[in-house]
């Protein structure tokens, strides 16, 4: 099994500077791809996603849990095979990631969730 | 109120509509107007995912649509329409006089169109169907988000 990376998937520049602070934080460059929705319909998003995935298993880590990010990524898992999709990516969950890819999609998709959750507090009111 | 807008989007609902037109307008109602979606259980729940529950989304053909429009025009609530290319707005148009204005508020970039604005990409023939239904009588503008400037379609088609 070739090892699992994660796509983000975000409006705007949102997925591009998560990979680099994943990078300034890790030092790992390798495990993340970004994809902006960017001037793309339906189709030449999926076709901006397929680019990213290319082969092997995956999880695609959405900015927001609906809009054209959501969608096209959740119908890019229905047709392909060893894709899950995460929404309401945040920095915590792909730090947490980057360290844990030696698992399926839906596994490092749950554990994502959590690391993700966990992160959101209140630490001043 | 009404149906305040009518918009030609291939994202159909995301989140400029929800949140950037939804918000402001406090629209309680979509309807999203596709012949392909109208027949998908599964499409439907993706496209409901993106929306807050207090704002029912209603699927309905293009058909269909225009057998409804003078029912949701007349709802007591705001509402949004969409439909998802140039074809199914002047199909609506025509099948439904009641239909007095279209946004084109995301077009995007395919074989066989070129760049008419940031966010509107538009072949020949499609820029004349936009001709064709603002020359009927729709007022035919284009815009993305409620901040900038309604574009008329002199300008860009």
């Amino acid at each position: 099994m070739s090892e699992l990376r994660g796509i983000i998937v975000s409006h705007a520049a949102v997925a591009h500077a998560l990979v680099a602070a994943v990078g300034v934080i890790t030092g790992i460059e390798d495990a993340l791809t970004s994809v902006s929705n960017e001037g793309c319909g339906t189709e030449a998003l999926a076709e901006r996603l397929r680019d990213a995935v290319g082969e092997g298993p995956a999880v695609l880590f959405v900015d927001l849990p609906g809009g054209s990010c959501m969608t096209s990524s959740t119908r890019y898992a229905k047709q392909h095979a060893d894709i899950a999709v995460v929404t309401g990516v945040n920095l915590a969950m792909l730090l947490d990631f980057v360290f844990h890819r030696d698992v399926t999609p839906a596994e490092a998709a749950r554990r994502a969730v959590d690391a993700g959750a966990k992160a959101i507090r209140v630490t001043a009111a | 109120m009404t149906l305040a807008l009518y918009r030609i989007d291939d994202r159909l609902i995301h989140g400029q509509v929800v949140v950037g037109w939804g918000q402001p307008l406090n629209a309680s109602f979509i309807v999203l107007v596709d012949d392909e979606v109208s027949s998908s259980d599964w499409e439907q729940d993706l496209y409901r995912m993106g929306v807050p529950p207090q704002i029912e989304v209603i699927f309905a053909s293009v058909d269909h649509a225009a057998a409804m429009l003078t029912t949701w025009e007349a709802d007591e609530r705001v509402g949004i329409l969409l439909v998802g290319d140039v074809e199914s707005a002047l199909a609506l148009a025509q099948r439904a006089p009641q239909v007095r204005r279209f946004n084109v508020g995301g077009v995007h970039h395919r074989t066989g169109r070129r760049e008419r604005l940031r966010f509107v990409y538009l072949s020949d023939e499609e820029a004349a169907k936009l001709r064709q239904l603002a020359a009927g009588g729709v007022d035919v503008t284009a815009q993305d988000v409620p901040t900038a400037r309604a574009i008329p379609v002199g300008e860009f088609t």
